[in-house]
């Protein structure tokens, strides 16, 4: 097993929670992320009318519909086809959004930390983000070295699409950037590069 | 274990409101006192008949170039010592000894807007404060209750300073700092910080919550005299040291007294540096600090030297 790196950057998040002094809820959720969020919000319908709901469907992941969202009592929903778009609907109900506003997110890795990394420019502090890890292990990476963002890598070490270079995929997380880095992993010896493994966790 | 101690000679006294005096300290070598963020505090030592007397102040400002500090101290009706002390034996010249600054209430400088809330002395960290934000061009407003405006000497630097982002609250004419006026409708970001008295703090903390701010966007700080009980005995398990702790003595200042060099920041109860474990203690453990969580509290397995103490008989500590 190749030794990721030594210390461990990587936000951790539990599980969604209904803050109960909340006087909006904002909810920012993706694909398989929208579970975590009908398992708070479902039996909750007076929640629910005072919660604004972002959702981003991307695809491909068999998670549940928009359409079986839109009838469900929001105060708000603006379902988007992309994380971007997403992100972008959400700059706009930030700046609109008073204190007294909790914000949540569910999703993958790193549609969770592109959520806060955005809040976080608001002023609001990252650790006082409700979120969960749903979907996929896979992780957002940024080369070190040419700086290209690769989405969704799987293995360690991967062929950076940026520069070519093999990449080692270590545990330090950039919460601005919201992804790990990837460093050469043949620097000291070039060509010596070990077979890829499966990102477990 | 304080660290670092600088050697300070009083250059200036000004009696800022009837029971509060501001001091100027520069260092006794003439040297550069080290820059601190706003929200810092210091300790200041003083030479008392047969014992230093410990207490700590926020520093209110620092010059320019950088050859003193500026600190405010209340004349509190319980003082301890420490206040009377300043109060009525320091003068112009007189030389203390204080250790370096100590942030326990910093800003959070990404926040959208910022509310400072103080009440009497609490202005002193706020002072700070809205300097610093007012030099970063940031969005902040100051709500400062006082008793009347006999209270002068900051109302007139903030007012210079700060125009119309400063609220004033007038005790005598029975303004009334009310959170229900301040907290609807603040941005998204918006971070409150709030010193003042016990009460004050409280209830500002708990306004806030209750209105869905997030615990992240509360701030406050407060500095807590340790409270006076009943004498105990105190002994140390590692250095076989035991000693008695008087009633109007803090655990810490007894271990001090007997020549231990116990550890120690902020002796307050709030910052955590001198939370002890607890070996044994045949009586119950008094906590007065606001650090240790309830659990911690429950398990009875630390105790904060700075002002907590024991019911009881004798308390060993792993010293």
């Amino acid at each position: 097993m190749i030794e990721i790196s030594q210390f461990d950057s990587r936000p951790t998040c539990g599980r969604l929670a209904l803050d109960p002094r909340a006087r909006t809820h904002l909810v920012a959720a993706e694909d398989e992320g929208v579970g975590a969020i009908l398992d708070i919000f479902t039996g909750a319908s007076d929640a629910r009318s005072r919660a604004i709901l972002l959702y981003a469907e991307t695809g491909d992941r068999g998670a549940p519909r928009s359409d079986s969202l839109v009838g469900l009592g929001w105060a708000a929903f603006h379902p988007a086809a992309s994380r971007s778009a997403l992100l972008a609907d959400l700059d706009g109900v930030l700046d609109a959004a008073t204190m007294g506003t909790r914000l949540y997110a569910a999703g993958s890795e790193s549609f969770v930390g592109a959520v806060i990394a955005r809040a976080a420019g608001f002023g609001v502090v990252p650790q006082s983000v409700i979120a969960e890890k749903r979907g996929s292990l896979a992780r957002r990476v940024q080369c070190v070295h040419c700086k290209h963002v690769a989405e969704a890598v799987t293995v360690s070490p991967y062929r950076c699409p940026g520069c070519g270079q093999s990449l080692l995929v270590r545990d330090h997380f950039s919460r601005r950037l919201s992804a790990f880095q990837g460093v050469r992993i043949d620097a000291e010896m070039p060509g010596d590069i070990p077979p890829a493994q499966e990102l477990t966790r | 274990m304080s660290g670092v101690e600088i050697p300070v000679r009083v250059t200036e006294i000004e009696q800022a409101t009837p029971t509060i005096r501001r001091f100027r300290l520069a260092r006794t070598d003439g040297g550069t006192l080290p820059p601190f963020a706003a929200g810092s505090h210091v300790v200041v030592l003083m030479p008392a008949d047969g014992r230093t007397i410990r207490n700590a102040y926020s520093l209110v400002d620092r010059a320019e170039d950088g050859s003193s500090y500026r600190i405010g101290v209340l004349r509190t009706q319980e003082s301890r010592g420490g206040s009377r002390f300043m109060h009525e034996n320091v003068v112009v010249g007189s030389e203390l000894r204080i250790t370096m600054p100590v942030n326990l209430f910093p800003l959070f400088l990404p926040g959208r807007r910022h509310l400072l809330v103080a009440g009497g002395i609490g202005i002193t960290p706020i002072y700070a404060m809205a300097e610093a934000l007012r030099r970063t061009g940031a969005d902040y407003q100051i709500h400062y209750a006082v008793r009347g405006e006999a209270h002068g000497a900051f109302i007139t630097e903030l007012r210079e300073r700060h125009g119309d982002r400063l609220r004033l609250y007038r005790n005598d004419r029975q303004e009334i700092l009310a959170m229900s006026d301040i907290l609807p409708n603040q941005p998204l970001g918006t971070h409150l910080y709030v010193c003042g008295p016990a009460g004050m703090i409280e209830a500002v903390l708990e306004e806030g919550r209750a209105a869905g701010w997030p615990a992240e966007n509360l701030h406050s700080e407060r500095f807590q005299a340790p409270p006076s009980g009943n004498p105990f005995s105190v002994r140390l398990a590692r250095a076989g040291i035991t000693c008695e702790v008087r009633c109007d003595q803090s655990l810490l200042e007894a271990l001090e007294a007997a020549g231990v060099d116990a550890p120690f920041l902020c002796r307050g109860g709030a910052c955590g540096q001198c939370a002890v474990d607890v070996c044994e203690a045949d009586g119950e453990l008094i906590h007065n600090d606001h650090y240790l969580t309830p659990a911690e509290r429950a398990a009875g397995k630390k105790i904060m030297l700075c002002v907590s103490r024991l019911a009881g008989r004798e308390l060993v500590l792993d010293l």
